[in-house]
């Protein structure tokens, strides 16, 4: 348990290469607690790619990805149960409501949430009343505040976003940033792909990944 | 702290991966429920298929006794073809397989929930059906009863070899074809003991032997398909 209380994320080293093009090399970076890694970068520049490395989705190249001083590939399930992805796709399945999908993504990530506070996560995310329609006849938007809705639910402390603020109106940007924050002031760690500058400066570190 | 305890209260710590797989388990059934017209495909595909070759050959029940256990069986093995290229190919088109992959529970158990919900959502319903099938090749009821059970030991093997295949080619195109191609002769021992059973069984021998081996080779493949499926995930992902 102490080494959940002070988590740490190194990079070290990675290189992608994808094709015959090299993407990044040589990057090394560490996140302590209550830090918040923002990946900038043209796109094609890798950022996905870095993101699903991290996660341990894609093989780096070279180098290795830390998570408490060991490899993620190694210690698969640990670091699987402290961890949240988010990815382009919302993974939401179309024929069932955001409530039933919420509830199989936590299920799926380790926590069982009960039908009170699910709700509530979806109430939150702006989700009221649309808790019983199929995933399908959401909007854009909606799809993505239903996928963020399960980051509040989980005790995961490293969130991995790949650009989260996409089809985001103002409120639900607002909204997602509170939930960023707090997880920060909570000692969690935050990655995020994102092309405007996030508004929390005090604790970013920054990344940026040229082509 | 304070939040993270009131965290803690509103979300039960799950009963860790059995909880997880009931929810792929039922979340796989619950969309078969809410897609019936994708689902009844198979089933529909295979009653044609087997109602095919009595029109064609006419009413020689001879001959159709001798050909019914193998039509059979081969109309099985390409209904569960055309059922398998969905098993994968959704969820990775809508992201969750990516969120399976990232499951603190080990993916082939989730492959293993995953396959078993596919069955009964397709296989089992073939199985279902077949002795009303078996009607019109003129087979016996006890060929029709053997034909039923050579069926339900053999369409779970056909899913969990399948979903070999389907974990091979998820993401490609074209994968449809593909499958068909690499699970196909991977599939011809099951239909060889499959068919062979109620052949015997209609030749008055007995059918032990036959449905001994089939037994074995599901235990097999519930021990090993579920793993060969899962590192051809990791790799189709990367």
């Amino acid at each position: 348990m102490t080494a959940a209380m002070n988590p740490s994320l190194e990079l070290r080293d990675l290189a992608c290469v994808r094709g015959r093009r090299s993407l990044f090399r040589g990057l090394s970076v560490r996140l302590g607690p209550g830090q918040l890694l923002r990946v900038s970068g043209a796109n094609g520049a890798g950022k996905t790619s870095l993101l699903r490395m991290l996660c341990g989705l894609l093989a780096p190249d070279q180098g290795q990805v830390l998570w408490q001083g060991q490899n993620v590939h190694r210690s698969r399930e640990e670091f699987h149960q402290q961890l949240i992805y988010l990815g382009h796709a919302a993974a939401l399945k179309d024929d069932l409501t955001p409530l039933e999908n919420l509830q199989v993504a936590a299920r799926l990530g380790g926590t069982a949430p009960n039908d009170a506070a699910a709700r509530q996560a979806l109430a939150d995310a702006g989700l009221r009343g649309r808790e019983h329609v199929p995933s399908r006849t959401l909007s854009q938007g909606q799809r993505r505040r239903a996928a963020l809705a399960r980051l509040p639910l989980g005790q995961a402390l490293l969130w991995v976003l790949d650009e989260p603020f996409n089809a985001l109106d103002t409120v639900a940007t607002a909204w997602l940033l509170g939930l960023i924050e707090t997880h920060l002031r909570r000692g969690g760690l935050v990655v995020l792909t994102s092309h405007q500058p996030v508004g929390l400066s005090d604790s970013v570190v920054q990344v940026n990944l040229a082509l | 702290m304070n939040d993270l305890a009131q965290r803690m209260a509103t979300t039960a710590p799950g009963s860790g991966s059995w909880d997880a797989l009931r929810a792929v388990f039922q979340r796989d059934l619950r969309i078969a429920l809410r897609r019936r017209a994708d689902t009844g495909s198979a089933l529909v595909f295979f009653v044609i298929v087997v109602s095919l070759f009595p029109l064609g050959v006419g009413p020689q029940f001879e001959l159709l006794r001798r050909m019914g256990p193998g039509v059979v069986w081969v109309a099985a093995l390409l209904a569960s073809m055309l059922a398998l290229g969905r098993l994968f190919a959704d969820d990775h088109a809508d992201g969750t397989l990516e969120q399976m992959l990232l499951s603190p529970t080990p993916l082939a158990l989730l492959v293993l929930a995953k396959t078993a919900a596919h069955w009964l959502a397709s296989g089992l319903l073939l199985v279902l059906i077949s002795p009303l099938l078996a009607l019109q090749f003129d087979l016996g009821s006890q060929a029709a009863g053997v034909l039923f059970l050579s069926l339900l030991l053999g369409t779970p093997l056909l899913s969990l070899i399948g979903a070999i295949g389907a974990a091979l080619t998820v993401g490609l195109r074209g994968a449809g074809v593909l499958l068909s191609l690499l699970v196909l002769p991977l599939c011809a021992p099951v239909l060889i003991f499959g068919a062979g059973a109620v052949e015997s069984s209609i030749a008055g021998l007995g059918v032990g032997a036959h449905f001994s081996l089939l037994g074995a080779m599901l235990l097999l493949a519930l021990l090993l398909a579920p793993l060969a499926a899962a590192a051809a995930l990791r790799i189709a992902l990367e």
